[in-house]
This record gives structure tokens, C-alpha cells and sequence, in this order.
């Protein structure tokens, strides 16, 4: 988020598309039904689904899955075209005014630079202008038709409502209202929240849906402001943690990037991402990425990172791919993996096309399954009939169940949504034979680190160059490993005066201590300060809020730097000045920049100074237009799902996203919409969570089946009655369940044409307290976002049929 | 934002009220208390609710009950109706208002309304096995249940039910342990849009009054609450969007009040019918006071003798 | 007349005084069983009914008791009385001499039988207990029945319910009634509880009272 959750109560227009907000995260709602109710905020939700959120609404349009682009397009040309945006803010604020090279182009649907063999696109077209002097070219006055502002009039101008009713069946009414709420908050009197989830992310072009929600924003003036904000709801309590810690494939901690093999040297890594300032005087924080890194490095290696040896920069791997699940199950099915690690995780459940997934986990020596409960992944090899067809016979891969603690018998903390590192303290003795997660990771490390001194192996060196100097190596203790994730100083920190600021040993109060030379350590920069010379700012539990702006910034801590809002400074004008009474946050006292929250910026730069509040672009602004920065373009362009009822009625020769990650076979597998003419989509239900609560009896109680949500049009079509056994089958798998016959699915009418589209519940497996189902993901395809890989479980097609069975 | 109920202390709490708090009791007279306690009651706010069901799990948790694993039946509703175990039940109406055109997904946490006149309480033969507190609350002790189902009978809102297990009639006791303590029902303390608040009657009215306000500037020109005079009020009461039609939440009860048929039975016929059998008893020992006996003389027995003299 | 008024097991033994078998031993037991059943379900029913009497579920253990037993009790009764019905019902048929006995019920009351039409085996008040006893017991075990939740809990509505509790309790006060009717008439004249004890009664019994059952008894004819 780059708000909070206790800030969405300070919003004027809560939009939710995306996500499914009261289902999938009711306790955060709480922040939408307080706006509505204590300052009359409107609630708009669109979605394939009348849902739980659009009970609570005002306003609710539907859209067929898959077309967001369209619509956040049309609500974008809606803005520019009526001349409904916030202008100083999006002169000042945004690269409106930046201009383009001449040689970006945009042809029927593609960007310049596109190679179709590779499915890729050169991006070097996609640039600023620059003068001599270095600096990116702009024209203030937004004039110039080369400059961001007027490339995106020309590239939006197409997306009218009518389109919009066309490709996403949303009418025209129903868009207008929308588009005309958004409109309403273009003036930095009133603000607008977006919420979305995985219903954005989960598309073959998902990172681009995000883009159109920012650019709204940014159109609007929302970000940095209470009440704005684009605002990712994070799925699982700590899954902010997790990607924070760097789980994700091609990470570091802290969102610093594991080097490519194209990096041999430290500094050809951090050449890269150093960013040096696009235009004059601006902060372009990343130009402390060095630091993080380094810091990053000794906390890795200890002792053993030394300036000599680039801080033991050659022991991180060197990325030649991509390696997420998705790839590990692909590597898995070509009998390219032998044992697979699964902390955690459920992925016969969670990774699409299960039929490959359980072939891959066959194919393994060994599969070990870390969890607090019995997963589906843990019995891949058990037959349970239509739900898990497999010969158990014929499955040599040999699996271990490790119990893991559950969350409550262990001390730690939580990072939710907003970025908010909380802790919670242990409640339960760990069950039977259960050990936490870090006892269990210390023993394998330590046991394989004395295998390979006895026998050494392949990357021999690297794993014993890693510091493992806890007092108790089998048992690190959260004290030590808080440590390691805030920094500290390594040897006495002095200033430009030598005067010490930090004795050696102490820990980092802020990321700003962090240096460059080895002399401090921290894996994690921007949690640093959450455990710093003052303690655990984790564990603060103050529920003040001074300015009634819902900043509690005492209770726990909010990376980065304890901040609530990012980019804050942008509440107020380029003279520092709230851009309203009605959403004064930060502001420029005349000395420094005063209010609730932490400053997103140094505290003491005067407005005229005329540095950016989007300190960690080196532009210092916002971006409508993204540069290179993303792999299929630098705006969006409407792209189908890869399986769709319709062809692409925008630009016909797009066949979904043209740089969207295809493995052999994805292709292959795709259905048509002569044999699937429906559309598909998969979602959570509130009363479980994810795969997990099939597990707990009580969630079981509450939803304790399988089910398929269709119109009473299209059960009618087919024969369906409420609460029979239907099929659904898509060209990869099928499903069986009960069908919800609702009033709250209507079929769409798209370029002319009825297209149905059945919702299909995930939560349901094969093991566990609720009625056994096959997994949802037998259905889905895993061709995958190009920007982060993302399977497109949202939007795909598939047939329904009525079968004999129990009928409720 | 309603100011929740904080959280309690960890040492013990001497109970609220109690036996000396009671206004009614089953099937026994009694003297109420003076001094009636504040009434209490929860707000439902359905134009809040989210439908999320954490207060039936809560329910489930606080009070120790088990519900089985059902099916489904082509609906969210689950389990698909009241049960000895699941005492307060979301019921899901979809809804197409004519009038804008609307799709309303209405969705009502069903369960014991506490009524201020309880139809329960009234058709209960078991002396003390329903009581009303002063507060408002009407809670069942089982220990004096005798499992006859009357209360079923009674109530005015179908909420009651019988246990297939041990026969006793079980449904939602507005937490009442938890209230005696100071802290709200479990299910307000679950829920996390404040579709549920509790407080005294009279906040929970003044609240109630707040939201109505906000549903009419939305357009719901007939919201407001639900508090049904029919059984003197309730003290679990809601605000509905529509309270002109409460029958389209799930069929909640149009005007609800006791049953005249209940009312007959548990009024008049106790009274008549008693007094019939005791004027029928004193009718005959009237009679036989100044008829006496009606014995058979020496003169019928010689008649029969005679009778049967001709056969010997 | 033409109808028989003698039932099977009745017979005459002169003697002195003479001695009439009334019932039979068969007769006897069904009637007691139901006469038992009846009043336990009395006491269990009027338990339920009132809480003045709410104590006497003490007599069956308790409340739950009293709940579980009243019903199966009543299906005892039930299927008792149907004995009893189909052992009386002939003779319990109506005639137009019971309509004039029923109009000289002060004689009745006063025990001035002289005055009244001579009485086959059952008077005509004894006919109005048999034919009311048997439709409140067909009325009771119905509506028993639809207000039985152990069991039937899911055949019918609250509102079915409702009026079939009303009708269950309504019915029992008057069967209840009739009940003392019939256990007083019993008492009051003198020499009939013998018939239901020992089968037996004495012949001026029977002249005094059913006298016209005694001559056919006695002449065979009627």
C-alpha cells in the first residue's frame, strides 16, 4: 500500500476493482465502512461478481474478467478528455511535461523495438529527450507533442465509454458513474482510495492494470495524500514480510536485486541501479543503493566481506532466468530438479495447470513439506479419486512432513498491507513435535555445512563464507536475527566532524547510517530502525492518533522510516503549501516540513529548492510514462487474456500479451471460445483463507463445498438447477461442484455477443475438514505476466455442464 | 467510529448482575428488583454487514459449540438454518429493488432478539428454565430445560431449537457471561465493520439514528430500525434499508408478536381450564353431599332374585 | 328393539344375592391399563400445562422425564382405548331411549331411576363418556403427535404446531372433565367399581341400574 489501512478512512471515493476487499480482507474493511459512515465517503466496487464488497457499495459496475485495461483506460481518456485532472499537481508532480524521443512509437497495439521471435521488446526507444546538460527535456506548459502529456491524450483518446461497453461489457451508465466519481477527486479537495488485489495481478498483463490505477491517481493528484493512494491488499497476514524479506526469486532483502551473470563485478551490478538525477537537484534516493547493498553483503558474510573481495559480492549467485515456482514446477516436470523445499507453501494447490504440477512432484527424489498442517502437496501421491488421480504406485519421490509451529506458538512479528512491522508475542506451546521454522532451517544449514566441509561440492565455498555467528547455531535467536535485518554499526560511525554518531556494536537508528565501506551491516534497509538502539519498535501498541488522521505513529513501526504515507510530500504544493485545509498532511513550515507523519523527503529542503517528492525516481516526479521500465510497454495498451470469448476488438493483431512469459506447451494447452465459450475466473471465499482453513472446522462449517457461481440465465441456458452437480472443464483440466444460481453474475453482452462467466471458488481441495474437491487450478493456464510472472489465474475459458450427482 | 468495549482485565470481575436482577422467570412468580438495571441491547447494522460470518465463528468459539460439516445447497447460507450449535446464522437475500433498479445483496445475522415481551419465556412450562434479566436479556438455563420445545412455540421469530443430543432447547444468550464482566457479545467483538455494536438500549437507539441518517443521504429513503413494538421492543434490534418491508431480509417478521394461539394457551386456557376441572371435582362432591349415594336396595336385589328365579 | 344388549362373557349367577358377570378379565386389564395411562398422562400433562402443578413432574423423575414418558404414555393409551373401543363400541351405539334418559337428567341426578327408560348394558351417559372419551383420544394422539419435536419436530410448522398445542391442551381439560364424570358416577353409585375390579356385579346392580340388560341376560330375549 502506498497508504495505510487506517487511511482509507480519510477518502472521499473508495474504489475497490481488482479485489474483493470485504471477502478477502474484512478486518481492513473496517476503514471503507468508517469513511462511508463518518464522512459520507462513496463506495464504488466493479467487478465480474456482484460480491460482498458491492453489497455494501453505492455504486457497483460489472466488467468482464480480464478487460480492466479498457476500462481504467476509459476512466483515463474520461479525465483527460473532459479536462478533470489535478493540473499542478500533474505539471509539478508527474512527467507530463517530460518529452519523448522521436523514435518511441506506438504501431496497432505494439511499441517500438518489438521482436517477435523473442517475444520481447528492445527498449532502448523507450526514453526522454536529453539536453546537453545531461538533464531530460520538458515542457512545462505540457504543449509540446512529444511530451508525455500529449503522447498519452493521443494514446487514451480511442478508449470512449462506448469501447469500453464493447470490450469489457461494463454499460455505459454504470462507467460513467464511475468515471465520474474518480473525476470528483481530481482537485486536491477531495481524495480517492483504490484497493485492488489479485484480481489485477493475476493477468497476463496484471503489472500493466496497476500502471492504468497509478496513472489514474497521479491524474487525479491522489498519491501521497490521506485518503489516496493505490493500495495493494496484500493476501496473507505477513506476505508483506515475505516479499519484504526477499523471497521473491530475483531478490535480495529490501528490494535490492540479486546480481544477473551479466554482473561479474559489484560494481557493474550496482552501475546499474544507481540512479544518477534525470533532472536538476533531485534526491533520486537510489543513489544509496551502494550502501544497502554492502550492508546487505556483511551481514551475509561477516567477516568474511571485505573490500578485497567486493564484500563478497562473488559468493551471491549469478541469475541467469527467472526463478519462480512456476519455472521451478517446469524445470521439476522436465526431470531437471530432484528435491523441492516447500516452507509453507501448497503449490499442487496454489501453481495453475495441477495435472503438470503433480507429474513434476512425481519426478522428484525427494519433496519436503514445512507446515503447521497437512497440505495437499504433502499427499500429491495419495489417490483420492477424481480429486487426486494418481497411482501411488508408480510415485518414487519420497516426501517428508516436517510439523512447523503455528504462527501463535512462536514470538515474532507481522508485517501487514500497510508496511506496519508488528509483533506478536507467543501464545501456545509449539504442538507435539512441532519446532518453529528457524530452528528447523538452522539445523539443515548446519548439518549441510558439515557435510560439505567433510565432502565439500558445488558452491563449496560460498555457503561457508556465509556468518552464521548466532551463540546457539542451531537455535538463532529473534534477538539476533532482528539485529541482522535492522544493521548496526560495525566499527564507531563518525560525521563530517568525526564526531561518533554510532559506536560500534550499536544498533542503526535509520537506513540513513547505513555506509558504504563495511562499516555498518543490516540485511534489510528499510526495515532498518524497527529494532534500534531504542528497542523494539515493533512491540509499541500506542493507539493515539493526535491528528485524527488515523496515524498511529506509535503503534508498531512502518517501513520506511516509521512513514504512513509515501511520497507524502506531495499533500502539498510546489510552495509547500497543503494543496486544501481538507487534506493538510505535510507541509513547509518556513524551517522544515511539518505534520502527522514522517517526512517522505529531507526534512529541511525548502520548497524553492525545487526537489521532486518522488525522491526515489530520478526524474524526482512520478511516472505516467514509464520509460523502459516495463517489459511490455510504457503505457497500457488493452490486451486480451490469453484464452478470451472475443478477439482483441482494440487492436485485432494482439493475441494476449505480445511479451508475456510462454512456456512449451502453454500454447498448446490454450482452449478456444468455439469449445469454452465461457469465461472463467477464481477467487477466495471470506470464510476461508487461501488453502489453508479446509484445514479448521469451523471454516469448514462455513463454507463446506465446492461451487460454481453462474447467472440464472446461463444455468437456464444449460439446464442447470440451484444446487445441482455441474462440470466445469477447461482444455487443461475439470472440476465437479454445486452450482450457486445468482441474480449477482450477468451474462455480459461483448461487441454484440453474450459471454457468460462462472465464478469458481479456490479454497477447496482434497485434504482437510471440507468436502474433498478437485484443485481449482486444474483449470487454469500457467502462461504468466511479463513483468512479474504472474499465471493468469483470473481470465480463462471454459464449458459448464449438468451431471447427475447429489442434488442439495 | 462507535467507542468498542475495551478489552477486560485479567483479573477476576464480580459478575454484573444475576438471580436478584431477574424480571421474569418461567413458569414462576416472582418479585422483580426494585430498580431495573440500564437495558442493553445489540445493533445489527445490515447496511454494514459484509457477510463474513466471523460472528458465527465467534459464537462457535466463545460458547464451546461444535457444528457439522454441512453441504451445499446452491446457497452462501451455512449451515442452512438455526441448530442447537449455530445460534446466530447469516441469511443471504438477493434482492432487485424495483425502485432503482438495484441489485441489493441483503444479508441479516439471524438470532435471539432478546424481546422486552419473550414469547419463550411465556410458553416455558419449567420454572427458571428462561429468565429475563432487568437488562433485557433472556437467557435459557439448561440445567432446568426440560426439552418440551414450547419455547419453539413461543417465539415470534423461529429462533429456538432442540438439540438432537441431549433434548434441550439452546439459542443465542446475548453472551450474557460476557456482558455480567463488562465486555460485549462475542459476535460484536468478531466483527470488524461494526455491524455490530453494543451498548444500552438507549446508545444503541442514538447510534441506530446516525446511520438511518446516513442510509436516507444515500438514497434509502425508507431506512430505519428495527425495534418491533409488537413484543414490547427487542434488544437485539436492526437497522435495515428497507425497514417498511423487513420481510425481504431472510423473511424477518413483518410485525411480529406472540402468537394468539400461544397467548390463549398460556393465558385463558390455563385458567379456565383449571377452574373446569375443579368445578366438575366440586360438582361431585356437591352432589354426593346432598344426593348421597346412590346405593342399590334390598328390594332390587330381591327384583333380581325374582328375575332370575324362573331360570334356576 | 333388536340389537342384543348382552356381550360376550356376560352371564347371570342366581343365588342370593344374584351375581352378574359384567367384564371380563381381558376387559379388565385393558380398562385399567387405560385408566392408568390416563391419569399418568393427567398428572404428566397438567405438569406441562400449569406451573402450579409443575411438582408433579417429580412423580415421573423430573422434567425431562416428564417430557420424554407423557408421549409414550399417551401411545400406551391410544393403543389401550382402541382395545376398549372395539370391545364397547356395539353396545355403546346410540338409541332413541338414551335421548329421553339424557332428557330426564334431573331424575338422573337424583337417582330416581324408576322414572327413566329402562337401560340396556351402558346408560346413555355412560355412551356420551365412551363416545367423547373416544374422539378426545383420537384428537389427543393427533395433535400429540404434531407437537412430539423428539420426533416429528420437521413434519410441521411452528404455526401447525401452535394450534395443535392449543387443541392438545383444550382437549385434555375437557377429557380431564369427563374423566371425573366418569370416575365419580363410578363412586356415587354404589356397587359399579366392582364391575371393573372383580367383573362382577350384584343382580340388584344390574336390575337398579341396566336393567334391561339383566332381563336379557336372564331371558335371553330382549
Amino acid at each position: 500500500m502506498t497508504n495505510s489501512w487506517t487511511d482509507i478512512k480519510n477518502a472521499d471515493v473508495i474504489w475497490i476493482m481488482g479485489g474483493n476487499a470485504a471477502e478477502a480482507h474484512p478486518c481492513g474493511f473496517k476503514w471503507v465502512t468508517e469513511a462511508k459512515a463518518e464522512r459520507g465517503a462513496k463506495l464504488m466496487v466493479v467487478d465480474p461478481r456482484f460480491n460482498r464488497s458491492a453489497a455494501v457499495a453505492d455504486h457497483y459496475a460489472p466488467i468482464r474478467s480480464g478487460s480492466d485495461i479498457t476500462f481504467l483506460s476509459g476512466v483515463i481518456n474520461y479525465l483527460l478528455t473532459n479536462d478533470k485532472i489535478h493540473k499542478e499537481y500533474v505539471r509539478n508532480y508527474t512527467n507530463a511535461a517530460f518529452i519523448v524521443r522521436d523514435d518511441f512509437e506506438f504501431n496497432e497495439g505494439l511499441f517500438s523495438g518489438y521482436d517477435e521471435s523473442k517475444r520481447s521488446y528492445d527498449r532502448s526507444t523507450w526514453e526522454y529527450k536529453f539536453g546537453d546538460d545531461g538533464f531530460a527535456l520538458r515542457d512545462m506548459t505540457l504543449q509540446d507533442p512529444r511530451c508525455v502529456f500529449q503522447l498519452m491524450k493521443k494514446h487514451f483518446a480511442q478508449y470512449t465509454p462506448e469501447l469500453v461497453e464493447r470490450v469489457s461489457g461494463t454499460p455505459k451508465d454504470k462507467f460513467l458513474k464511475v468515471a465520474d466519481w474518480v473525476a470528483s477527486t481530481a482537485n486536491g479537495e477531495r481524495a480517492m482510495t483504490i484497493m485492488y488485489a489479485l484480481g489485477w495481478t493475476q493477468h497476463s498483463h496484471g503489472a500493466q492494470n496497476i500502471r492504468c490505477a497509478a496513472m489514474i491517481q497521479l491524474l487525479c493528484g491522489n498519491i501521497g495524500i490521506p485518503g489516496g493512494g493505490v493500495n495493494a491488499l496484500r493476501g496473507h497476514s505477513n506476505v508483506q514480510g515475505i516479499t519484504d524479506v526477499g523471497t521473491l526469486t530475483a531478490a535480495i532483502p529490501g528490494y535490492l536485486a540479486l546480481p544477473t551473470e551479466q554482473e561479474p563485478t559489484l560494481e557493474s551490478h550496482l552501475a546499474k541501479r544507481t540512479f544518477k538525477p534525470l533532472t536538476p537537484n533531485q534526491t533520486s534516493y537510489w543513489q544509496n543503493y551502494r550502501k544497502f547493498y554492502v550492508s546487505f553483503l556483511k551481514t551475509q558474510f561477516g567477516a568474511n566481506a571485505t573490500k578485497e573481495n567486493e564484500f563478497g559480492y562473488n559468493y551471491l549467485p549469478k541469475l541467469d532466468g527467472i526463478y519462480d515456482c512456476i519455472k521451478m514446477f517446469d524445470l521439476m516436470h522436465q526431470g531437471k530438479t530432484n528435491g523441492l523445499l516447500c516452507q509453507g507453501f501448497n503449490p499442487l494447490m496454489a501453481i495453475p495447470n495441477t495435472n503438470k504440477s503433480r507429474e513434476a512432484l512425481s519426478k522428484l527424489k525427494f519433496l519436503v513439506s514445512m507446515d503447521p498442517i497437512e497440505t495437499d502437496t504433502a499427499r500429491f501421491w495419495e489417490n483420492h479419486g477424481e480429486f487426486n488421480n494418481i497411482d501411488p504406485a508408480k510415485v518414487q519421490t519420497e516426501v517428508f512432513m516436517l510439523p512447523v509451529t503455528s504462527f501463535a506458538e512462536e514470538e515474532g512479528s507481522v508485517t501487514n498491507s500497510s508496511r506496519v512491522i508488528q509483533w506478536k508475542w507467543k501464545a501456545a506451546d509449539p504442538y507435539f513435535e512441532s519446532r518453529t521454522d528457524i530452528d528447523i532451517l538452522a539445523d539443515l544449514f548446519v548439518r549441510m555445512r558439515k557435510m560439505y566441509e567433510k565432502d565439500g561440492g558445488k558452491g563449496k565455498e560460498a555457503l561457508l563464507a556465509v556468518d552464521w555467528s548466532y551463540k546457539d547455531p542451531l537455535h538463532p535467536s529473534v534477538d539476533e536475527l532482528q539485529t541482522e535485518l535492522n544493521g548496526k554499526a560495525l566499527t564507531d560511525l563518525k560525521d563530517a566532524e568525526g564526531k561518533v554518531v554510532r559506536a560500534a556494536g550499536q544498533r542503526l537508528a535509520s537506513f540513513g547510517e547505513m555506509r558504504d565501506d563495511g562499516s555498518t551491516d543490516g540485511c534489510m534497509w528499510i526495515y532498518t530502525g524497527f529494532y534500534g538502539p531504542t528497542g523494539n519498535m515493533a512491540q509499541r501498541r500506542d493507539n493515539s492518533d493526535p491528528s485524527g488522521l488515523g496515524v498511529y505513529g506509535n503503534w508498531g513501526f512502518s517501513w520506511p522510516a516509521n512513514r504512513r504515507i509515501q511520497y507524502n510530500r506531495a499533500s502539498a504544493d510546489p510552495d509547500g503549501k497543503p494543496w486544501s485545509e481538507a487534506k493538510k498532511y505535510m507541509y513547509w513550515n518556513g524551517e522544515r516540513w511539518t505534520g502527522p507523519d514522517v517526512p517522505d523527503y529531507v526534512p529541511t529542503i525548502p520548497p524553492d529548492r525545487a526537489v521532486g517528492p518522488f525522491i526515489m525516481n530520478a526524474e524526482g516526479v512520478s511516472r505516467l510514462w514509464v520509460r523502459g521500465l516495463m517489459a511490455d510497454g510504457p503505457f497500457p495498451v488493452h490486451m486480451e487474456p490469453f484464452e478470451s470469448p472475443v478477439g482483441n476488438l482494440v487492436f485485432p493483431k494482439l493475441k494476449g500479451n505480445p511479451v508475456a512469459r510462454v512456456f512449451k506447451g502453454d500454447l498448446e494447452a490454450l482452449g478456444t471460445s468455439k469449445d469454452f465459450p465461457i469465461v472463467g475466473t477464481t477467487y477466495r471465499l471470506t470464510e476461508h483463507f487461501h488453502y489453508w482453513t479446509k484445514a479448521v472446522h469451523a471454516n469448514a462449517v462455513m463454507q463446506p463445498e465446492f461451487f460454481v457461481e453462474m447467472s440464472e440465465e446461463l444455468a437456464k441456458e444449460k439446464g442447470i438447477k440451484h444446487g445441482q452437480q455441474v462440470r466445469v472443464w477447461s482444455k487443461r483440466g475439470e472440476v465437479k461442484g454445486k452450482a450457486v444460481v445468482t441474480k449477482r453474475l450477468k451474462p455480459f453482452k461483448i461487441d454484440g455477443k453474450t459471454v457468460h462467466e462462472v465464478g469458481l471458488p479456490l479454497n477447496f481441495g482434497f485434504i482437510g475438514e471440507t468436502k474433498k474437491a478437485s484443485p481449482i487450478n486444474g483449470l487454469t493456464s500457467a502462461i504468466g505476466d511479463s513483468n512479474s510472472q504472474t499465471p493468469e489465474y483470473k481470465a480463462f475459458l471454459v464449458n459448464v455442464e449438468p451431471i447427475a450427482g447429489p442434488v442439495a | 467510529m462507535f467507542t468498542p468495549v475495551p478489552n477486560p482485565t485479567t483479573s477476576p470481575v464480580a459478575a454484573k448482575f444475576g438471580q436478584q436482577d431477574l424480571i421474569r422467570r418461567s413458569a414462576s412468580s416472582i418479585t422483580p428488583p426494585a430498580k431495573r438495571q440500564t437495558e442493553v441491547a445489540k445493533l445489527i447494522d445490515v447496511s454494514k454487514c459484509i457477510g463474513c460470518k466471523a460472528c458465527q465463528v465467534a459464537c462457535l468459539e466463545w460458547n464451546n459449540l461444535t457444528e457439522e460439516v454441512g453441504v451445499n445447497v446452491g446457497v452462501y447460507d451455512n449451515p442452512h438454518d438455526l441448530t442447537a450449535n449455530t445460534w446466530t446464522l447469516m441469511r443471504y437475500t438477493e434482492y432487485e429493488n424495483a425502485e432503482s433498479g438495484n441489485l441489493e445483496w441483503l444479508i441479516r445475522k439471524d438470532g435471539c432478539m432478546h424481546c422486552e415481551d419473550p414469547g419463550c419465556l411465556k410458553a416455558c412450562p419449567a420454572p427458571g428454565a428462561i429468565v429475563q434479566y432487568s437488562n433485557g436479556i433472556v437467557d435459557f438455563d439448561h440445567d432446568k430445560c426440560i426439552g418440551c420445545g414450547y419455547c419453539i412455540k413461543g417465539c415470534p421469530f423461529n429462533i429456538p431449537r432442540i438439540s438432537q443430543v441431549d433434548q434441550k432447547a439452546y439459542k443465542c444468550s446475548l453472551c450474557s457471561d460476557r456482558i455480567a464482566v463488562g465486555q460485549g457479545p462475542a459476535c460484536q467483538k468478531a466483527c470488524p465493520t461494526q455491524a455490530i455494536v453494543f451498548g444500552t438500549k438507549d446508545e444503541m437507539k442514538q447510534w441506530a439514528d446516525h446511520r438511518i441518517k446516513d442510509l436516507k443521504s444515500r438514497g434509502f429513503k425508507n431506512a430505519g430500525l428495527y425495534d418491533p413494538p409488537g413484543v414490547g421492543g427487542t434488544h437485539v434490534m436492526y437497522v435495515l434499508q428497507h425497514v417498511d418491508k423487513p420481510q425481504i431480509y431472510a423473511g424477518l417478521p413483518n410485525n411480529p408478536s406472540i402468537s394468539p394461539l400461544v397467548e390463549v394457551w398460556k393465558g385463558v386456557t390455563k385458567y379456565v381450564g383449571l377452574a373446569a376441572i375443579g368445578a366438575f371435582a366440586a360438582f361431585g362432591f356437591l352432589h354426593h353431599a346432598l344426593a348421597g349415594a346412590n346405593r342399590v336396595t334390598e328390594e332390587d336385589e330381591e327384583n333380581a332374585e325374582r328375575l332370575t328365579e324362573g331360570r334356576r | 328393539m333388536s340389537k342384543s344388549e348382552v356381550d360376550a362373557g356376560d352371564s347371570v349367577h342366581p343365588g342370593k344375592p344374584v351375581i352378574v358377570d359384567r367384564y371380563t378379565l381381558p376387559a379388565r386389564i385393558n380398562h385399567w391399563i387405560t385408566a392408568i395411562s390416563l391419569v399418568l398422562l393427567a398428572l404428566s400433562g397438567l405438569a406441562l400445562f400449569t406451573p402450579a402443578l409443575y411438582f408433579l413432574t417429580g412423580l415421573f423423575g423430573g422434567g425431562q422425564l416428564t417430557r420424554i414418558i407423557h408421549p409414550w404414555i399417551g401411545v400406551v393409551l391410544f393403543v389401550s382405548f382402541l382395545g376398549l373401543f372395539f370391545r364397547f363400541f356395539r353396545l355403546n351405539l346410540w338409541e332413541k331411549t338414551d335421548s329421553v334418559w339424557m332428557s330426564r337428567l334431573r331424575d338422573v341426578l337424583a337417582g330416581d331411576e324408576n322414572k327413566l327408560p329402562e337401560v340396556g348394558k351402558y346408560n346413555a351417559g355412560q355412551k356420551m363418556v365412551f363416545w367423547s372419551m373416544s374422539l378426545f383420544i383420537l384428537v389427543l394422539i393427533t395433535s400429540g403427535v404434531v407437537i412430539w419435536d423428539q420426533y416429528f419436530g420437521n413434519y410441521f410448522t411452528i404455526e401447525q404446531k401452535r394450534i395443535a398445542v392449543l387443541i392438545h391442551s383444550a382437549t385434555a381439560i375437557v377429557a380431564i372433565c369427563v374423566w371425573i364424570v366418569h370416575v365419580y358416577a363410578a363412586i356415587w353409585v354404589r356397587g359399579t367399581i366392582g364391575a371393573m375390579t372383580r367383573g362382577k356385579v350384584t343382580g340388584g346392580w344390574a336390575w337398579r341400574h341396566h336393567r334391561r340388560w339383566l332381563k336379557e341376560l336372564v331371558t335371553g330375549k330382549n
